[in-house]
């Protein structure tokens, strides 16, 4: 049996969260107008997510991914490239490049298991030389962005259910394997595995890192 | 009359009458008052030695007529590469009063540097597997100009895990490989500035050690060779010291190491803390004063003030001797200014020793002593503090005072608490533990991390930890910890607990006898016994 390393991703290897990626999208729209109206409504949304995603990751992922509604597929796809050179591969921490190579040199799978959408964080997981990854799906019809994601929906216990049927599917013993997260939210995929750790952790988590002992790691 | 004439047989030696004073015994963070068993035999610091009047000049002095080789200033080149390599925070202990010695010696080095135009010039901290040290702890020790001159870039720590950053030497014909820090392995002359506290520091230790990584280190960190080591205050009779200088026969002949050394006398404390150091039968009122003083401002303190606290007071160490050149001929120097300072000749062995622990170590400098480590102070550095024989007679019992708190400091020791709460309650077994486990923790991605990031300690270094009490723990019969506030940490460590000093003693001559001889080693002390 092998072992891998699961990884959060958005605040855990690299800085951004998901509002840059929404953010980067409202100033790239077809129309002046369009773009002014997109940012200046992402912006005062913030504290909206803030405190939503403090009370429960589901009603912040129902009320986030709404301000897709109405993008086209091909678009948010062409600017994919774009938002990894612009916006994500400047975020990613200095550390993770070490954590994943030093991972990678022992042998384990390395996982990225990240509530982002697919389509932004693809270019970045060819950049990590990671094949293992799951993103959240945007829900399409006529190639137009309904707002919705496609289940499963990755956020919380979703998390864990997948890194257990993963770990099923390739044998994967999850006593031996490592998970990193920033996030509380992620308490029951750090919970799943040998050798949780906390990254950058916000100051619930690291509080629960504290109890529990596990090592928290600044890659900043 | 026995007694009378047994208290004259060295004069840091006193043995307990019936109308002796009780004696103090640092028991982690906070000092207890304890009246010990008539015969006992308390063993107190040598008076320090005098400290050199000039240090500045002494150390000049050392640069311009070393030990075979050439004066410093007539091995520089202008545009030569040069690595300046300093011992890290684990000596002195406790971290002396500013300025320290190496930022006195560093500030001549360096004017001697810029004066023959060599102007590649890097300092880096000889941490080998121990924690960076922080940005405040390096600056303090080099002192404000120094730092603004060369941090970030050109005075760092070592990294051990930074594999473009290290660079193999060579393999004696033991199979012992070299790999040391990069940049010192490729100057045209790495210039050590060590202080030699106790023994087992300095001469080829430094750079073949201290600059070392993780394989390298493990050659000779490994429970034969402690358990080989007949004490590790006796570089003659310590395996640990003959492996590291064959490593340092390579370092010799593959690079061109200036090494400055320095030893320190014994005075820790001065003025409000100096009574520790004292005999309790000759204080006067205002010593008495002093420390109730002391105890009853700490007895009003949490635990984690009155350790930043005591971590705050700096040791007032003076400088004893400076000599440069070569490392062999110029550690042998410092050796002896260093037995002529802790070793005190002790008339037989005892069947019970008693130390307190007080709240540091060489690993805890600015945190907590966790059990791993009391376990170190224990079965490591108080039990190695001899020359040719152990204090305590074979199998006797060694009684620590100490709470023995499970706590431990989750930035500086993430691994030494899986090592504590998932290993030792399966095994105490230093080779099995090695075998099935060392590896595991060294390579533990999020320790690596921790140690190459953050300031933690290697994730091996737990293991070396339980290593360095092998002998100890081969000789010792049991030990006992007077005052441990739980059961399970003395219970995981395989030892016995006890309420007070005076339980334990009681516990003790169950063991050994009525008649059994008793020695305490009153805290805070450095000695090498000459056991006779």
């Amino acid at each position: 049996m092998s072992a891998a390393a699961f990884y959060d991703l958005e605040g855990t290897l690299v800085s951004t969260n998901l509002v840059h990626t929404l953010g980067f999208y409202a100033k790239n729209q077809g129309g002046i107008l369009r773009t002014i109206r997109k940012s200046a409504t992402t912006l005062l949304s913030i504290p909206l997510f803030a405190a939503t995603d403090q009370y429960s990751r589901k009603v912040f992922n129902d009320l986030f991914f709404k301000r897709y509604t109405g993008e086209s597929e091909d678009r948010l796809r062409f600017f994919a490239d774009e938002l990894f050179e612009d916006v994500l591969k400047p975020a990613v921490f200095p550390g993770a490049y070490e954590l994943l190579e030093k991972s990678r040199s022992l042998g384990f799978r390395q996982v990225v298991v990240t509530g982002a959408l697919d389509f932004s964080v693809k270019p970045l997981m060819e950049h990590f030389g990671i094949t293992d990854y799951v993103a959240n799906r945007l829900e399409f019809v006529n190639g137009i962005a309904t707002g919705r994601l496609l289940p499963p929906v990755l956020a919380a216990a979703t998390k864990a259910t997948w890194i257990r049927q993963f770990a099923e599917r390739e044998n994967i013993n999850l006593n031996e394997s490592f998970a990193y997260t920033d996030s509380m939210s992620d308490l029951p995929m750090l919970s799943l595995v040998g050798h949780p750790a906390a990254v950058n952790p916000d100051m619930r988590l690291r509080q629960t890192a504290l109890h529990h002992d596990w090592p928290i790691l600044n890659l900043k | 009359m026995a007694l009378q004439l047994r208290r004259k047989t060295h004069e840091s030696i006193i043995y307990i009458d019936r109308d002796s004073a009780p004696r103090i015994i640092p028991s982690g963070e906070d000092f207890l008052l304890e009246d010990l068993p008539v015969g006992t035999r308390v063993i107190y610091p040598k008076p320090p030695i005098k400290g050199l009047p000039n240090p500045e000049a002494a150390i000049r002095y050392a640069l311009n007529h070393p030990h075979d080789c050439d004066p410093l200033f007539a091995q520089l080149e202008p545009g030569m590469k040069v690595s300046i390599a300093l011992d890290d925070i684990s000596l002195p202990l406790p971290p002396m009063a500013t300025p320290d010695v190496r930022q006195q010696v560093l500030e001549i080095v360096l004017d001697m540097l810029a004066g023959h135009g060599v102007d590649d010039v890097h300092i880096i901290i000889a941490n080998s597997l121990h924690r960076k040290m922080t940005e405040g702890e390096m600056k303090r020790m080099v002192g404000a100009k120094i730092h603004k001159e060369f941090y970030p870039d050109r005075y760092y720590n070592h990294d051990a895990e930074w594999t473009e950053g290290l660079k193999t030497i060579g393999e004696t014909k033991h199979k012992e490989p070299l790999r040391i820090n990069r940049r010192c392995a490729e100057s045209d002359l790495i210039i050590y500035i060590n202080i030699n506290l106790v023994p087992m520091d300095g001469g080829h230790k430094s750079v073949a050690v201290g600059l070392c990584d993780y394989e390298s280190l493990r050659a000779h960190h490994e429970p034969q060779t402690i358990r080989d080591s007949d004490s590790y205050f006796d570089p003659k009779a310590s395996a640990l010291n003959h492996k590291v200088v064959r490593l340092g026969k390579i370092v010799d002949k593959e690079l061109n190491v200036f090494h400055i050394e320095t030893a320190l006398n014994n005075r820790m404390y001065t003025g409000q803390m100096d009574f520790l150091l004292k005999n309790e039968d000759d204080f006067t009122s205002f010593d008495r004063m002093k420390f109730e003083a002391v105890r009853f401002a700490m007895s009003k303190m949490p635990r984690a003030a009155k350790r930043k606290m005591l971590h705050a007071i700096p040791a007032q160490y003076e400088l004893i001797a400076c000599h440069a050149g070569k490392t062999e001929s110029v550690h042998d120097k410092i050796l002896e200014r260093n037995f002529a300072q802790y070793a005190i000749p002790v008339n037989g062995q005892c069947d019970i020793l008693i130390s307190g622990v007080p709240h540091i170590s060489p690993y805890n400098v600015n945190s907590v002593l966790n059990p791993l480590l009391v376990q170190v102070m224990g079965l490591g550095y108080i039990h190695n503090m001899y020359r040719g024989k152990p204090l305590l007679k074979k199998g006797g019992v060694l009684i620590l005072q100490h709470p023995c708190y499970d706590d431990f400091d989750h930035d500086f020791h993430p691994s030494y608490i899986e090592f504590f709460n998932r290993l030792l309650p399966e095994t105490r077994d230093a080779f099995t533990l090695r075998e099935k486990y060392e590896r595991e923790f060294a390579n533990n991605p999020s320790y690596v991390e921790m140690y190459r990031r953050g300031n933690a300690y290697h994730g091996a270094h737990p293991f070396f930890m339980w290593y360095w009490g092998e002998n100890g723990r081969q000789h010792v019969g049991r030990v006992i910890v007077a005052g441990a506030e739980n059961a399970h940490v003395p219970e995981i460590l395989g030892w016995e607990r006890a309420d007070n000093l005076t339980e334990a003693i009681s516990m003790a001559r169950s063991y050994m006898g009525r008649s059994a001889e008793i020695t305490m080693l009153h805290q805070p002390i450095i000695l090498t016994a000459d056991v006779e």
